[in-house]
């Protein structure tokens, strides 16, 4: 299919066992591009200290998308991410207040925990009432939104961050790299493992191609997609946490930003929005490219109404390129 | 449908099940509502309630017509928002001028609404990613023209069709019927109407029969966008002003998906109606006046309205009890 597999009889090549097909060369050529673009209005877009700051703001982004891309390859959706960020920012920085000095080093687990309970309960939804993912997790959304209003109403929580999030997300101990990019590629190593190299893997894969077809070869696909909706609600929630750590602060409606640049960056980076296709190469370049968009249109002072034509204008353009569905009659 | 489907009453209850349940559910509802509202049901409470929920109604009419070809439009909030603030500008002066104003608000929502099918269509993206993106667009053209709430509109026109007819009736809820009359009703009864829901169904095999799918489709779109741009311009006649509010546009969005839900259409297409949706959107809303008249604490309410969301659109679980075969779920 691509130009990359001249190697067929010998076996996939390197770039295809990288994962490297059209749509993510596209995708890694138009974050060439866009620097380009940048270094011709300020050579200062190509200083290493901008690309770091923008890989740590990109980190966010790429691990709530590193979730997203789990549940879009079964070919459902999370629509719960907004509120889950928020959930995940709030709990941790509230256990704090009611753990005393063991809270300080539950905090974190326990945000993450939060954000994955709310991912099973979507995932329980999906699999066993067998509702659309796209109305249960709205639904969900809505629940933990009012649950947060009542958190933050009613019991005047904690919402400082701790020390512990705040060097997570901010500081930079290795080289001035930031340690927020050192977590997101833990989460990606992570999902490259658990989809190159495990059975759970391949059955994520196999659901999202077609679930009756992996059910009768005798995968378990109620509990993928379980798994997938709770990992997509951890990561969401673990999100959450380093930017209650970013702004020193959880607040309500955090996590609104979120949602469409995730789906944004996981579909960009070629993964199939019905699911069954795609790698995690791909959501990295859609995450940097969102990301890079975002900050040279702010950047070049762009109003926030340009950027927005000007955000969903690339998006379409690029999926036009490289992410049409086959005809009708094939 | 034909004269042979109506005469056996069981078909048609069968047929128009998710309907009645949600036309059962609103009138409990709205009773409920009514009895233990301090005024009791007079025009006044009828009317605030009428241009609340036919906003929404207008927008998850507006979202029906894509889901029943299985597709979704993402983008019906901010088609709404964008016509709601290019109302506020264009709709203005004497009568004749807002005239002339409405008929080019709706022409832009139309129009909004087949770029989308367009890029459906023929650009042979998915819907979800692509009105995605066009919302994106819509809510920026809004924000450009708005970028700080304000505006006017013309208000004869708004007051008109905000006030009661003859002294009774909500003319919003005129307005309504009036939509399902010159767009809903003539639509599902034309060919592209009747293809829109066979594609819905099965795309493959619609297409194998000669079916117009990608006309089909287009016309969905599109008239998706003119609905929400009514909708748009009922919330200007209502609120004297445009405002450029992504909340706004996302809460109705995601509103709409669960009217269309409720009001017993399948977001698997094929299957449903707008009407259903109009119900589905009034029960919604009525949640919300609920919540008002019982007097639960302000803390609770958005957790009370979540739960019941989420309630509502679990009742779709109940096909699992019906099912013969595991496999039919797999789908």
């Amino acid at each position: 299919m691509t130009g990359v597999d001249t190697g067929a009889a010998r076996g996939p090549s390197l770039a295809g066992r990288l994962g490297v097909d059209r749509s993510v060369a596209i995708a890694f050529g138009c974050i060439l591009l866009i620097l380009a673009a940048g270094a011709l209005y300020s050579p200062a877009f190509l200083s290493p200290e901008y690309l770091l700051q923008q890989l740590q703001v990109g980190a966010f982004l790429g691990i709530i998308a590193s979730g997203a891309m789990m549940v879009i390859l079964l070919g459902h959706i999370d629509l719960s991410i907004p509120w889950v960020v928020t959930l995940g920012a709030m709990m941790a920085t509230a256990m704090v207040g009611w753990g005393g000095a063991a809270g300080v080093w539950l905090c974190i687990p326990f945000g993450v925990l939060c954000g994955a309970f709310i991912g099973t309960l979507n995932g329980l939804g999906v699999a066993y009432l067998r509702l659309p993912s796209m109305i249960f997790t709205l639904g969900m959304n809505a629940v933990v939104q009012g649950l947060m209003v009542l958190h933050t109403g009613g019991f005047a929580p904690q919402d400082q961050a701790t020390r512990a999030m705040h060097f997570l997300a901010v500081q930079r101990s290795l080289f001035g790299i930031p340690n927020a990019l050192f977590v997101w590629a833990l989460a990606g190593f992570f999902v490259i493992y658990v989809l190159k190299r495990t059975a759970f893997g391949r059955a994520v894969y196999a659901v999202g191609n077609r679930e009756s077809a992996a059910y009768l070869s005798g995968v378990n696909t109620n509990r993928v997609l379980i798994g997938c909706f709770a990992f997509s609600g951890a990561m969401a929630a673990f999100a959450g946490v380093l930017l209650a750590g970013y702004s020193n602060k959880a607040y309500q409606n955090m996590g609104d930003a979120y949602l469409l640049p995730a789906i944004a960056a996981v579909v960009l980076g070629g993964t199939n929005i019905l699911g069954g296709r795609g790698n995690y190469l791909g959501t990295i370049a859609g995450v940097i490219l969102i990301t890079l968009l975002q900050s040279i249109l702010s950047v070049m002072q762009m109003p926030e109404a340009g950027r927005q034509v000007i955000y969903g204008c690339v998006i379409i353009v690029m999926l036009l390129i490289y992410g049409r569905g086959a005809k009708a009659r094939s | 449908m034909s004269a042979g489907a109506v005469s056996n009453g069981r078909y048609w209850i069968a047929h128009n099940a998710g309907v009645l349940t949600a036309a059962v559910l609103f009138a409990v509802m709205f009773t409920l509502y009514v009895s233990n509202h301090s005024a009791g049901l007079t025009p006044a409470v009828a009317t605030t309630a009428a241009n609340k929920a036919v906003l929404l109604a207008l927008v998850a009419m507006a979202q029906t017509l894509p889901v029943l070809t299985r597709g979704l439009d993402l983008s019906v909030g901010m088609v709404f928002v964008m016509t709601n603030c290019i109302a506020s500008a264009i709709v203005v002066g004497t009568v004749g001028e807002g005239l002339v104003g409405i008929v080019a608000v709706l022409a832009i929502g139309a129009l909004a609404g087949f770029v989308n099918g367009a890029i459906v269509v023929w650009g042979r993206l998915q819907p979800i990613i692509t009105t995605l993106a066009t919302g994106a667009v819509y809510y920026g053209i809004a924000l450009f023209i708005r970028p700080s709430p304000g505006g006017d509109v013309q208000s004869d026109i708004a007051d008109l069709l905000t006030g009661q007819v003859f002294g009774v009736v909500p003319a919003a809820l005129v307005v309504l019927a009036a939509v399902v009359l010159v767009v809903w009703i003539p639509y599902r009864r034309s060919v592209l109407g009747r293809a829109a829901y066979a594609v819905g169904s099965n795309e493959q095999a619609a297409y194998m029969s000669g079916v117009p799918v990608q006309r089909a489709k287009l016309l969905a779109y599109t008239l998706a966008g003119l609905l929400a741009s009514v909708g748009g311009l009922m919330l200007t006649f209502n609120t004297y002003s445009g405002e450029a509010s992504a909340p706004i546009a996302g809460s109705y969005t995601l509103n709409s998906i669960a009217a269309v839900v409720i009001g017993g259409t399948s977001l698997f297409g094929g299957w449903g109606s707008a009407i259903g949706s109009i119900f589905g959107a009034f029960v919604l809303r009525t949640i919300e006046d609920l919540l008002f008249v019982f007097d639960l604490p302000p803390l609770w309410q958005p957790l009370f309205q979540g739960v019941v969301l989420l309630a509502a659109v679990s009742l779709g679980a109940f096909r699992i009890l019906r099912v013969r075969n595991r496999l039919e779920l797999l789908t």
